[in-house]
């Protein structure tokens, strides 16, 4: 399997949880992760943001579950860097 | 990790004292983890603001019955101590179950048409998200708060009556304490209030403690 570097995410939310607590939760879920959202738009009850998530080995449904618990939607995968595992290089 | 819906917990016995500090790791995570949830459903639904006006409210509610019974005894001249405590029991209990019943009923109301409103403007359905499940813990948190509050402030203002029946001696007649401490429980509330608005405490407690006053003067002044 590859290992997932760096990944841009679009997505929908309810105002509550914020941002804030959003980018908690999100880089709680990998030791490394470094995570930065930018609001894109505000509306009456909703916020869209593009979600920029930094790590070694970032385990992308762990991060999807957590975003759909909170209530968030993820509308698209803008941009994803990935890198051979040293196994897969191997095979 | 997640309680909601409900998560078993895996764990995996390697020998009997590592089972055990397992579990009791398992058990306050699970707890800790429950806490946490239940601050973020309450943040998500902006309900630290209600929930404090409740407890205020009708705890309020509590004391001031309780004064207003105490009171009323102690104008009537003083009945025989089980019937004042069955009276002051029974107001309590029904103030209590009033409280939980009603703000239940209104809360759970108001949280489904929020969370139907969230659903679509997020046009998905939320019911196992933080949202669903805040639309469904909170108004139940809500009503206990509305409902313990009464009861218990209204319990512990008439633990006189209880002491004396109990053959406790207190400095002085049980009716009158009862009804002092009202009067303290009373100031107490107000400087809560006070504390929340960013007033003055002591204004705000000898407010409340006037409306005491004055609601203690006119039970006196029907009674008579």
């Amino acid at each position: 399997m590859a290992k997932i570097r760096r990944l841009i995410l679009d997505v929908l939310k309810p105002h509550h949880p914020n941002v804030v607590e959003l980018a908690g939760a999100l880089s709680a879920q990998g030791a490394d992760y470094a995570v930065t959202i930018n609001v894109l738009e505000m509306d009456d009850k909703t916020e869209t943001l593009e979600v920029v998530v930094e790590g070694s080995d970032i385990h992308f449904d762990r991060l999807v579950e957590r975003i759909t618990e909170l209530g968030g939607s993820l509308h698209s995968i803008d941009e994803v860097v990935a890198i051979a595992d040293d196994n897969d290089s191997q095979d | 990790m997640r309680w909601w819906p409900l998560q078993t917990i895996t764990i995996r016995k390697i020998d009997q004292t590592a089972f055990h500090e397992q579990i009791i790791l398992s058990r306050n995570l699970f707890f800790v983890t429950v806490i946490k949830d239940l601050r973020l459903f309450i943040r998500i639904t902006s309900s630290q603001a209600i929930i404090r006006r409740y407890f205020v409210v009708n705890g309020f509610d509590g004391a001031l019955t309780m004064l207003g019974l105490a009171t009323g005894f102690r104008v009537g001249g003083e009945a025989a101590l089980p019937l004042m405590i069955s009276a002051c029991v029974g107001a309590a209990v029904a103030l209590g179950v009033s409280g939980v019943t009603s703000a239940y009923i209104s809360e759970s109301a108001e949280r489904q048409k929020a969370l139907k409103e969230l659903e679509q403007a997020m046009a998905a359905d939320l019911n196992h998200t933080a949202h669903g499940m805040a639309a469904r813990l909170v108004p139940f948190l809500i009503a206990l708060v509305n409902g313990l509050a009464p009861l218990v402030i209204s319990l512990v203002i008439i633990t006189p009556l209880w002491l004396v029946r109990f053959a406790v001696d207190l400095p002085w007649p049980a009716l009158d304490t009862v009804i002092g401490l009202a009067f303290v429980v009373i100031f107490f509330l107000g400087t809560f209030l006070g504390r929340v608005s960013g007033e003055f405490w002591l204004w705000s407690g000898i407010r409340t403690v006037s409306i005491a006053l004055v609601t203690a003067m006119i039970i006196v002044v029907v009674s008579h």
